[in-house]
This record gives structure tokens, sequence and C-alpha cells, in this order.
């Protein structure tokens, strides 16, 4: 029998499909016409047609952050690749696995300055894993399944398969071969702690009196939930993730003290302020956490656990690194304190709890409610309680970002997807939409900002396109609120463009697209709102909430201080 | 305090822009940068010369560690090994009292003379930075300096230890 053949355009389809890929985000162009014509052929894989190449890689994204798979981006050379850097350098920093197809114009058309020519390897050098420019077809499948393996293992990242338009020539076919397994002799990342490290980290944690565990997201990534659970019960150890980290463990669990850093809680900032040993696991010590690094933590033995040796003594010396990935390290250190001759300090450990409580008891999360207006973290409290504590969230960037992080009790990994690392504004509704294809039996929840909607709203049409019935809580403030709030701390109220006159009928604008739009300003309606507003289960829903306008997040940290540093409210220092 | 960096790195398009990138990316030091195939042309080698402390040496090979493309990169300063620069320089040498005291200091530092013209003798050196400085310190009491070129440092480990694949 004739072995069969394929053209670079179908090679790149088939490789997609033997890799198990279910959607691709993108939009045509020029030079991937071709593979347009390969995907139109077949059924296996769904393309969704986004508005805005940025929005593609949100959705993939938002794909990829709820579900553990690549997510996997289509667009044309030129302004099609180049609209899609600032989600790759969103995916980028918050290690998410992505591919990103890019056309490109001939190879003998290359450094031409030929119609819609950019060099998008060039351009995405700094914000990618690794990047691949294809020379001959033939070389199509295995190229791709080496984007995928680096895309998903180690830390994974964002890789961009740059293809030109010859090599993807529907009358030029060649056999396929897609490897069986990917090898790379320069690339073999560390996934088990050396066990002396983990024979010292285990011994340091047994001795700890105030211990603490950091938790980031490279535990989410890992999978190390379970892992995680046992660990703090073995300890009895307080628990403390950042932004990316929320959800590694169960926002309602005794030992979470919740988000710990610039709108930390006041426990969380103070427990690691006071710990002897902290456990960072898969963190990386970002400066939105440490505040003023000379004066983090003066007193801590620092294990620090990732999977990414340059993460690892960055920002804060570590004592004892661990070189690894969460979840396998974390069977370690258990397996570990099982050979420990030393045992816990429980009265130690009890005390420390004492301490941690009354720091707890402060409440640092409580409000004012106001009955003429309504507040924005009463919003999250409405959806929190309306979803059950169910629903994926994903946010824009600004003060919503931070109450949803805050009042919305997550209870699994994965729930909360938010561009941490970069603080993408347009990120939350392209991402809910890849959120929402990949569990369709889910709600699913965009809180955002007047400013952060308006920068991926065109997507909205998409989301009628695809029957994507998202529901966007919109905490309008009127005021891009987050810059708003610095000014109103270091600039003494002066509001440099942060005021936005002339914002849109915004439920207006979700019925002009289709949907269904709710106006709500009246506190004693909110609930009823939400509720309606979810009861539409197959529509999507615009709530347009008018929030207090002059409300800002706290706590927060003071500049330049120690990690415990904070404003509690306006003025009120802890 | 500088540094000097052996890295072996697949020969791909591309690998050498990743290394430079991240150089300038993370605010590192560039001293000098060589670069060729080595004998298995799949791969190449970089010596690179840098400054920084413990810790930015520390992070500089780490991120480098972490690029795709490269197999292995080790620190060379700290133990023992072999450095060599090349060095040509162009100079004035119009008078007869020029000439001779060219070669007479090229002779000292081992030089040689690679072309010459009426006016001009172009002179070959290698050896550590330190030597070519002091060549270039020596030499400009004497004569004009036209033009010098250097190849920037390359490195190899004394002994047993190599770097390879
Ligand atoms: C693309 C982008 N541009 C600018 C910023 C800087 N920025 C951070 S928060 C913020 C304001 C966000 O306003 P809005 O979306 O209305 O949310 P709010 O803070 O009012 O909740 C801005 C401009 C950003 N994070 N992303």
């Amino acid at each position: 029998m004739a072995q069969e053949l394929f053209s670079g355009a179908e090679m790149v389809v088939k490789a997609l499909k033997d890799l198990h890929v279910k959607y691709i985000f993108g939009y045509p162009g020029g030079s991937v016409l071709d593979i347009y014509d390969a995907l139109f052929q077949q059924n296996d894989i769904e393309h969704i047609l986004v508005r805005h190449e940025q929005a593609a890689t949100h959705m993939a994204d938002g794909y990829s952050r709820s579900t553990d798979k690549v997510g996997v981006v289509l667009v044309t050379s030129g302004p099609g690749a180049t609209n899609c850097v600032t989600g790759i350098a969103t995916a980028y920093m918050d290690s998410i696995p992505m591919v990103v197809l890019s056309g490109q114009v001939a190879t003998h058309l290359i450094g031409d300055d030929a119609f819609q020519e950019t060099d998008i390897l060039g351009c995405s050098r700094p914000i990618v894993k690794h990047s691949y420019s294809c020379r001959s077809a033939t070389d199509i499948p295995s190229m791709i399944a080496k984007a995928f393996h680096l895309a998903q293992s180690g830390r994974p990242g964002p890789v961009v398969v740059d293809l030109p338009k010859d090599k993807l020539n529907p009358d030029e076919k060649y056999p396929y071969h897609m490897p069986s397994e990917i090898k790379l002799r320069s690339y073999n990342p560390t996934i088990k702690g050396h066990s002396r490290q983990i024979k010292k980290a285990a011994h340091a944690i047994l001795s700890a009196r105030r211990p603490v565990l950091y938790v980031g997201g490279g535990a989410i990534i890992a999978g190390a939930s379970e892992l995680l659970g046992q660990l703090a019960e073995k300890l009895n150890a307080p628990v403390t993730t950042t932004l990316m980290g929320i959800g590694a463990i169960s926002g309602s669990d005794d030992r979470c003290l919740g988000m710990l850093g610039m709108h930390g809680t006041l426990e969380a900032n103070k427990t690691m302020a006071h710990a002897d040993v902290i456990v960072a696991l898969g963190a990386r010590f970002d400066d939105r956490v440490t505040n003023n690094t000379s004066k983090f933590c003066p007193g801590a033995t620092i294990i620090h656990v990732d999977i990414d040796p340059s993460s690892i003594s960055k920002n804060i010396h570590a004592d004892i690194p661990v070189v690894g990935s969460v979840e396998v390290v974390t069977q370690q250190l258990l397996e570990a304190f099982e050979k420990e001759e030393s045992s816990l300090d429980a009265e130690a450990i009890a005390g420390w709890w004492k301490q941690i409580n009354q720091w707890r008891a402060q409440a640092c999360l409580n409000y004012q409610k106001n009955d003429k207006v309504i507040k924005p973290q009463q919003v999250i409290e409405s959806v929190y309680q309306e979803t059950k504590g169910e629903a994926f969230v994903t946010t824009d960037v600004g003060q919503h970002q931070m109450f949803a992080a805050m009042y919305y009790k997550f209870k699994r990994a994965r729930q909360w997807i938010n561009s941490g690392g970069l603080g993408t504004m347009g990120f939350g509704l392209p991402a809910a939409m890849g959120v929402r294809l990949a569990h369709p039996d889910s709600d699913v929840v965009c809180v955002t900002g007047d400013g952060s909607i308006q920068m991926n709203i065109q997507e909205l049409s998409t989301c009628l396109q695809y029957n994507l019935p998202i529901k966007i809580i919109l905490l309008n403030n009127g005021n891009l609120g987050m810059v708003k709030q610095w000014q109103d701390i270091i600039y003494e109220g002066r509001y440099a463009s942060s005021y936005m006159e002339s914002l849109p009928d915004f439920a207006k604008l979700a019925e002009a697209y289709g949907h269904v739009g709710i106006n709500v300003s009246d506190p004693t309606k909110l609930d009823d709102a939400v509720a309606e507003a979810f009861a539409l289960k197959d529509r999507l829903v615009l709530l347009n909430v008018q929030v207090e306008e002059h409300e800002h997040v706290y706590p927060m940290q003071i500049r330049a201080g120690a990690i415990d540093d904070m404003w509690l409210s306006k003025g009120v220092k802890a | 305090m500088q540094k000097i960096l052996s890295i072996l790195l697949e020969n791909e398009a591309g690998s050498l822009s990743r290394i430079i990138g991240l150089f300038s990316q993370r605010a590192f030091n560039i001293e000098s940068l060589t670069v060729a195939a080595t004998e298995d042309k799949s791969l190449s080698r970089i010596t690179i010369a840098t400054t920084g402390d413990h810790r930015v040496v520390e992070q500089i090979i780490k991120q480098v560690n972490k690029l795709v493309d490269v197999l292995k990169i080790t620190e060379l300063t700290d133990i023992s090994h072999i450095e060599r620069e090349l060095m040509f320089v162009k100079l004035n040498a119009k008078t007869p009292d020029a000439r001779e005291e060219i070669v007479r200091t090229m002779e000292i530092f081992r030089g040689q003379i690679v072309d010459s013209t009426n006016q001009l003798y172009t002179v070959q050196l290698t050896g550590k930075k330190e030597k070519l400085n002091a060549f270039i310190r020596s030499i400009k009491r004497q004569s004009d300096i036209i033009e010098i070129v250097r190849s920037g440092c390359v490195a190899i480990a004394r002994g047993e230890r190599a770097l390879v694949p």
C-alpha cells in the first residue's frame, strides 16, 4: 500500500490531533490560510475564532489554567503574531503551558521586509520558554511535539513555532512521522529533590517552633494540593498562599491564613514575619510578597522548593534549597519525617497557633457596609454565596482582582484564574471563555473593572458565536480604581488620568452584542440581581454593579517596609 | 571581579541570540564573548567574560542553564584554567626609531609582526587580558596606536576536567 502523504499544513493539523488537541484559538490571515483550509476539512479539532489575537492567547491560557492541558493558538504573520505578545508574556510570567503557531512569510522572503513580515521569534524571545522556526515541512510533527513537551514539562511556559508559508504548501506532500518519545539532550528538568537536601529540610522543619508553609503557583501546576494538605496536617502548620497559589489549599481550611503580600491578610504577613522556619513551595519571593527584601523575615530559616533552580535564591537567599516538583518533594518530605528521630514540639506549635489566632481575631478583612452604595467586597461575597464557592473565577487587574482574591473562598486548585505575574488588564473575559469551553457545565465568572473590561470587550461577539454563557461581574467604580488608590496614597489625590469620563452604558453594550445586561446600584437589590444573573443558565450576563467609587483595598503593605508593615484601613497601621 | 564562563550549547539558529538577549534582559554584563562551532558541528562553545558578585554570577549560571539550547555551563574563574586572548595592534612606525622601539617592546611581550608597510606595523599578541593591557600601556608611550582589535578571551580548564556533552 502506498504511504499516505501530507502537506505541511495537513501535518500541523494531524500533529495537533495526535497530541489530543480539542480546541485551537486563532485568527486567520494570508500566511496560515493553508492551515485553515486543512482545519476546515476535519472535525476533530474545533477552531475558536476570536476578535483579536491577544484574546486568543488569553483564552488558550484560561483553558490551560483550568485544565492543565496545553493551550494552542494559531495566528497569521506580522500583526497577527505581534498581537499575541501580551498574551505570551502573561503566560510566561505565570508559567502556563501554551503553544503559539504563528504564520511567517515564505522562506525566500524572510529578511526582505515582505508584506506582514515580523521577526516574531525575536520579538518574543525574552517571554518564551523556547521557540522554533520551521526549516522543512517534514520536521513539523516533531517540532510541534517538542513544543508541547517543552511547554508542559519542568517549569511550564509558552513556546512559539514559526511556520513559513512555503513549508505549508498544499501541493507538496511528504510522509508524516511523529516521534513516539521526545528526548532533548540539553533539557532535563529535575523533578525529584536531592536526598541530602530533603533530609536537611525535614530536620529543619521538625525542629521548627513557628513554621509556616508559603505556597505559590508551583503547587497548583504540580497538582500538589492533596499532599500539601497532608503536610499541613502532619505539621499542624499554618499555610499562606500567594496570589497564584490561591486554591492550592481550601480557603475554608482552618490552617489557611489566606493570601500574603501586598494585599495579604494581617495574619498571613504577621505569621511570615514571626516564623522561625519558612517552607516556600513553588513560590518565588516576588516583590509583591516580600516588600523590602532587606527587611524580609530576618530570623527565619528558609527552605525553598522549586522546580526552577533560577527561582531559588534569586530574590531571597535560601538556607536549604531543594530543586524539584512541589508534589514529588512534598511526598519525599512526608517520607523523610518518618525516618527523622526528632519530632515536632507540639506545645510550641500550640503556642504558635495561639499567637496566630490573636492576629486572626483582628478580622482584617472586615469592612463597613453602607445602605446607600454597594461595596465591592460585598459583591464578591454575594457571588460567593450564590455559586456556593464552586465557580471558576477569572479576573482582570486592579482593585476588583484583589477583592475577588480576598473575599471569594476558593475550594480547589485551578478554580482561581488571574494574571498574577504580568498583571494584564484585558485578561479576564477571554480567560473566562477558555475556562467555559473546558468546563461547559460549570459556572464561570469574570470579575472585572470598568477599565479592564474595555481592553478585550470585543470578545462578547465571540461569546455569542460559540455560546459561552459566562457571568461578567463588573465592579463599576467609574475609575481606574487601583491607580486612583495609589494616587490617593502616594500622590495626594492628584488623579492623573485615572478617571474615566465617558464610560459606555455597559448593560446596553452587552445587549448590543446579543447578551443580557443588568444594572444594579441599590445595596438591597444586589443579591437578587446576582441571583437573576446566575439563574439565566444559558445566557451570558453582564452584571454592571455601580460600586463605591472611593473604596481602597486593605490591608495594604506600607511601601519599602517589612512584610508585615501594613495599613489596615485609611491611616490605621497594623 | 571578572568571571569566565564556558557554555556548551546547541548550534541552532537563534541560540546565540538567546544567550545575548538573556544578558541584556537581566542586566548582566558582558565584557567579552567568543563563539564558534565545536568539532561536533551540532554544538557551539561560548566563552563569556562577565563581572558580578557571587550572587549575580550564580543567577547568570542558573539563567543560562535554564535556556533549552544549553547543554552545560561552568565557571572557570575559581578552578585551575588557561585563558588567552588574541590582539592585533596597528601602530604608526614612520621613523626608524619608532620601528626599533616597537620591535623591542613586542619581543618582550612575545608578539609578532604580521603585517608591515612603509608607515605601519601590525603586531599580533596573545595572552591574558592583563598582558595585552600592559603591552598597550607601554607601546602607547613610544608610538601612535592606529587601531586595536581583540578577540575576547577563550578559556579551558587544566587537567582532566572537560566541558563535553
Ligand atoms: C494592560 C495594562 N495596562 C495598565 C495596567 C496598570 N493598571 C493596573 S490596575 C489599573 C486600573 C484598573 O482599573 P479597572 O479595570 O477599572 O479596575 P479597578 O481597579 O477599578 O477595580 C491599571 C491601569 C495594567 N495592569 N495592565
